[in-house]
């Protein structure tokens, strides 16, 4: 289906939002993940399901100040 | 209180601005701001505050500069080598302008004092390298009731939102808790460009003086995304998480957390 993924149009043969983590090889515990403008708790990225234009957006730690 | 003719003229640039005059530059020289850390980010946060005529800093930073850190926070020069930041950083923003009160702290925030230290300003800065640190200034700002500009860099990237509690998303809106220990790199292991450093340090700074002046649109339920790879700024609409643990209505935390971690505070 076709998702926009921080910005980008992109199409992914997947249903949940921890299938887009898996085809993007990225660790659920490094991301907080908004769809469509709601935040995704952890422990339902695997049944928060995707529909055709979803907005998502990975939101990656960034811890650096000093 | 009234000006002096010299503090007129330093400040006249923003005196001109309507939306400052005499009496925003009043509430900048009135205004007290928090600034956690004094290094790539808390250097020109203070900086540009101090210049701004902000009426007292706080700096809060436990550290000693090294040589490493000079090509970045700019407050501190090749002889501070060894000395503390909160000193270092005192010195320069007091040479650049006197009016301002520096108040420095030789320790780190902790859950000790991390609220009554935050109880005596009226905006926060967070310019810490780890996220126990960025965390416990999340929770004793919202705790406190006081504004905070959240910031972050790594590498090429950087990020900047500001947070008023009970009106926007807090940082555990987003994040919920502080990921496990190791697993996202510092700064110290994976690098930094400097002068990111610099540009979300002085976006820290213009909201800072936006909420003091209380003019335009805060940088609120907005994370600032900025990629110095291609100079692009995401912007992503964020807002308040019905499941914030903190600010959410069944929210669950009412105290401050040790996320004690002091290996990757150690810079």
């Amino acid at each position: 289906m076709q998702l926009t993924i921080n910005g980008k149009v992109e199409n992914l043969d997947v249903s949940t939002v921890m299938d887009v983590l898996k085809a993007k090889d990225i660790d659920p515990q490094l991301v907080a993940v908004e769809v469509n403008t709601d935040m995704i708790d952890q422990e339902n990225l695997g049944v928060t399901s995707l529909k055709e234009n979803d907005k998502l957006e990975f939101l990656f730690f960034m811890g650096g100040g000093a | 209180m009234s000006f002096t003719e010299d503090q007129i003229t330093r400040y006249s640039r923003h005196i001109l601005l309507p939306e400052v005059g005499g009496k925003g530059q009043k509430k900048l020289s009135q205004a007290k701001v928090f600034v956690v850390g004094a290094g790539g980010l808390g250097c020109p946060v203070a900086y540009y505050l101090g210049a701004a005529g902000i009426g007292t800093i706080g700096l809060i930073d436990s550290d000693v500069v090294d040589l490493s850190n000079l090509q970045r926070q700019i407050l501190h020069h090749t002889p501070d080598i060894g000395r503390p930041k909160a000193i270092s950083a005192k010195e320069k923003i007091q040479a650049l302008n006197p009016d301002v009160q520096v108040n420095t702290y030789e320790e780190r925030l902790t859950t000790k004092n991390a609220r009554e230290l935050i109880s005596q300003y009226d905006v926060v800065i967070d310019g810490v390298d780890n996220f126990p640190a960025k965390f416990l200034i999340n929770d004793a700002c919202y705790l406190e009731n006081k504004p905070l500009v959240h910031g972050g860099i790594l590498k090429f990237d950087g990020r900047v939102m500001t947070i008023v509690p009970n009106e926007s998303a807090c940082y555990r809106c987003i994040f919920k808790n502080p990921p496990p220990p190791g697993v996202v790199p510092t700064c110290q292991e994976a690098g930094i460009i400097g002068v990111v450093a610099g540009i979300i340090g002085t976006i820290q700074a213009t909201e800072a003086v936006k909420l003091i002046l209380k003019i335009g649109q805060p940088l609120t339920n907005r994370l600032l995304d900025f990629d110095a790879r291609t100079t692009a700024f995401r912007e992503i609409r964020v807002k308040r998480n019905p499941s914030c643990t903190l600010c959410g209505p069944n929210a669950s935390i009412t105290e401050l957390i040790d996320y004690d971690e002091p290996e990757a505070c150690a810079l």
